[in-house]
């Protein structure tokens, strides 16, 4: 229903009130999107001097284990997040209307303070002194070595995109109708049987949005793994951030290592958006 | 056959209130059941306790002599129609129908082998690979009720599966539906509000009001035999009179006494009466036959609908011959087709008790009324006497009280209306000439001059 929906014609609108109504985006994206993406391009295929060049590009091979790195950290990040996103999406989008206000509220509370202050809040609590080792001292247990490790990396990504992964899915899953759940059980299904065969697909909308959302900005943070992952887990981010702000100031290598980063998420985000077309048409939008 | 299905003492309350109100229901393998009332009379809930979506908080589900009570959905041998198919929509036809055969984990040959054969006795051949999102909405229903079937179960529960289709649709689909029920055997339980759907499929009908089964008879009872004036209301058009019960064989109403076939009501008791429209024969007015003058005349294809005036009485009459509005006609009608039901009221005025508060003041549910020259000390137990007369309704805002209206019956002349008090569970018998919405909250107030009030016999 709601794809032939999509696929109705739009109503004619007067041409040149169409484009004044899209000039204004048209020129912010311009401006700060088409123009910016040009300029990486341009750097990363120059030297110093503007002459062209693929030699920013050659040295890259030697940062091939950091790539690497931050793919499978995001990676790990995104799939804990679903892990944890799923059930708390899932058991939302069967509240009451007031429980699902309640719970939104909980989830976007965290996201009015700074993303730096939530951050550094876990170096305090991760410490070898801090909040975490100190309490389990009391019982005799630990210190642990927590703070810059993996870990410590994989669990600021987890801890600052989570909500970005349960908003979509709840959204997704507020709108399966109850009576189809029902219509499962019905037919025999048990709860394992329910969620595999109609919870699990009719969500993949929203895990695939979630996905996206949550893996995007986890490969190319630079701040949490710098404070939790200290110098010894450099992330992509990190490496992009030097050359542009750091001792090794090189803008040319710099945009080639975006450039690199770009292509791969763009490449790992169309084989995700497979999976949404192929199985999932006629989907409830 | 025995009982497939037996509900015994169902309560179940939602909110604190009750939805269902010591329902028991026993249905036989092998019938088309339906489940017929007014919104927000229980039906659905039933359905849903027999499919296990619901626990009742009391009472026990039997089926086939086993109770099921705590039994989950998926362990139920009962497959459901849902009300607006719930089909998945991430599922083309074919995989649709064979989801539950998929999950009993059947062999691919036997899955493919009955699912064609389902998709063929419901009309869908060829559909298999079609998305749900492609079909039409009769298309749609019909893969339901395969999706149900397939799986061979020994119950179907169908919950308003025809309420989203055309006139036209719905009634292909309600004789498809019979002649699929007729061909499985599959013992059949359906839900609907559309009265004359029930009387065409079903083998018996359970007419339900405010949680409580009124009737459970053959359609043919169910139209010919009403219970009450409820059951009569809901099931066709019928002329419903205020009535006494003179003796055995004997009512009377409308100035006269009429001779009948009910008995075993008493002597002098308060009734209703039932006659059907079509049940009254008119000719020329004649010896002391009832006579009445045609204020109505609508011609509905077979039959004229009429509005007779008759002993201060509105008569409806279906006939087949046209008298013109305005000419003098006579009523004919036998003691078959006068149908006495007790009332919905016990008695035909409300009786309650009150207190004098102090000097010419009664108190009673909490409201208090002056009357001049009462004469009883402060104190006193008194007992009222509400003529139905004395209420009327008025808007929420000026009303003595608010309250449920629980049934809303048109007597001839007027309204009898029973409404429920929310504080104290007791109801009250009132007339009026305004209609109302059923099941709603209206606002009543006392004309508390026509109040009758009688000393009680022990005043300590």
């Amino acid at each position: 229903m709601t794809k032939s929906l999509s696929k109705a014609p739009l109503p004619r609108r007067g041409k040149n009130k169409s484009v004044f109504a899209v000039a204004p985006y048209g020129l912010w994206m311009a401006l700060f999107i088409l123009l910016p993406l040009a300029m990486v391009l341009w750097f990363a295929f120059t030297t110093e001097g503007g002459s062209f060049t693929v030699e920013n590009f050659a040295g890259l091979h030697k940062y091939a284990r950091v790539f690497l790195k931050s793919i499978w950290l995001s990676l790990i990040a995104t799939v804990v997040c679903l892990l944890i996103g799923f059930p708390i999406g899932y058991l939302m989008s069967r509240m009451g209307e007031g429980g699902q206000r309640t719970m939104l509220m909980l989830i976007m509370l965290p996201m009015w303070m700074s993303f730096l202050l939530r951050t550094y809040a876990w170096m305090t609590l991760l410490e070898r002194e801090g909040l975490i080792n100190r309490f389990l001292g009391l019982f005799g247990i630990g210190p642990f070595n927590m703070i810059n490790t993996q870990g410590a990396v994989v669990l600021g990504m987890v801890y600052n995109y989570l909500p970005f992964m349960i908003l979509p899915l709840h959204s997704i899953m507020v709108k399966i109708d109850r009576s189809i759940i029902e219509a499962a059980q019905d037919l025999g299904a048990n709860g394992f049987h329910v969620f595999l065969r109609v919870l699990l697909p009719l969500s993949v909308p929203g895990i695939v949005t979630g996905v996206t959302m949550v893996f995007v900005p986890s490969v190319s943070t630079f701040i949490i793994s710098r404070m939790l992952g200290g110098g010894t887990n450099l992330l992509i981010g990190d490496l992009i951030e030097q050359q542009f702000l750091g001792s090794v100031y090189n803008p040319h290598v710099g945009s080639a290592m975006s450039l690199i980063l770009m292509a791969m998420i763009l490449l790992i985000m169309g084989v995700i958006n497979r999976f949404d077309d192929g199985e999932m048409e006629g989907m409830l939008v | 056959m025995g009982n497939i299905i037996e509900l015994k003492n169902i309560v179940l309350s939602y909110d604190g209130d009750r939805i269902l109100d010591d329902v028991s229901l026993s249905i036989e393998s092998g019938q088309f059941v339906t489940l017929l009332g007014p919104s927000g009379c229980g039906k659905t809930t039933t359905l849903r306790i027999i499919g296990g979506f619901l626990t009742p908080d009391s009472g026990d589900v039997f089926f086939d002599g086993r109770r099921i009570n705590d039994l989950p959905p998926h362990k139920r041998e009962v497959n459901t129609v849902f009300q607006r198919y719930a089909l998945f929509p991430h599922l083309n036809v074919f995989d649709n129908v064979a989801f539950g055969l998929k999950i009993q984990k059947l062999p691919k040959d036997e899955i493919r082998r009955r699912v064609l054969e389902m998709l063929e006795i419901v009309d869908l051949k060829g559909f298999e690979r079609r998305r749900i999102t492609r079909l039409s909405g009769g298309q749609q229903q019909r893969v339901a009720i395969a999706r149900a079937l397939v799986n061979r179960p020994k119950v179907l529960l169908l919950d308003e599966p025809l309420g989203a289709l055309d006139l036209k649709l719905r009634k292909d689909m309600q004789i498809e539906l019979m002649n699929i029920q007729r061909r499985t055997g599959v013992t059949f339980i359906y839900v609907t509000h559309d009265q004359e759907e029930a009387l065409t499929m079903s083998d018996r009908v359970v007419v339900m009001k405010d949680g409580v089964i009124q009737q459970y008879a053959s359609p043919e009872d169910i139209y010919n035999e009403p219970k009450n004036a409820f059951v009569a209301d809901f099931i066709g058009e019928s002329n419903i009179f205020d009535a006494v019960m003179e003796k055995d064989f004997l009512v009377s109403f409308c100035g006269r006494e009429f001779a009948c076939e009910d008995k075993g009501f008493g002597e002098r008791r308060p009734v209703d009466v039932v006659i059907r429209p079509e049940d009254i024969d008119l000719c020329e007015p004649k010896g002391d036959l009832l006579a009445g003058e045609v204020r109505s005349s609508i011609f509905k294809g077979v039959h004229y609908e009429m509005n007779i005036q008759c002993g201060g009485l509105d008569w409806l009459v279906h006939s087949t011959d046209a008298w013109p509005v305005g000419s003098a006609v006579g009523l004919m009608f036998g003691p078959n087709d006068i149908h006495i039901m007790n009332r919905l009221f016990e008695g035909s005025e409300n009786h309650l008790a009150g207190e004098v508060v102090k000097e010419d003041t009664v108190e009673f549910w909490g409201y208090q009324f002056e009357r001049p020259g009462l004469g009883l000390p402060a104190g006193a137990s008194v007992s009222l006497t509400i003529p139905p007369e004395a209420i009327e309704v008025v808007s929420a805002d000026h009303a003595d009280m608010v309250v449920y209206l629980e049934s809303l019956i048109y007597k001839g002349d007027y309204n009898e209306l029973i409404v429920y008090n929310y504080e104290n569970g007791r109801s009250l018998l009132l007339h009026s000439y305004l209609d109302q919405q059923v099941a709603t909250d209206i606002g009543i107030k006392f004309k508390f001059d026509q109040i009758e009030i009688k000393g009680a016999d022990s005043v300590d």
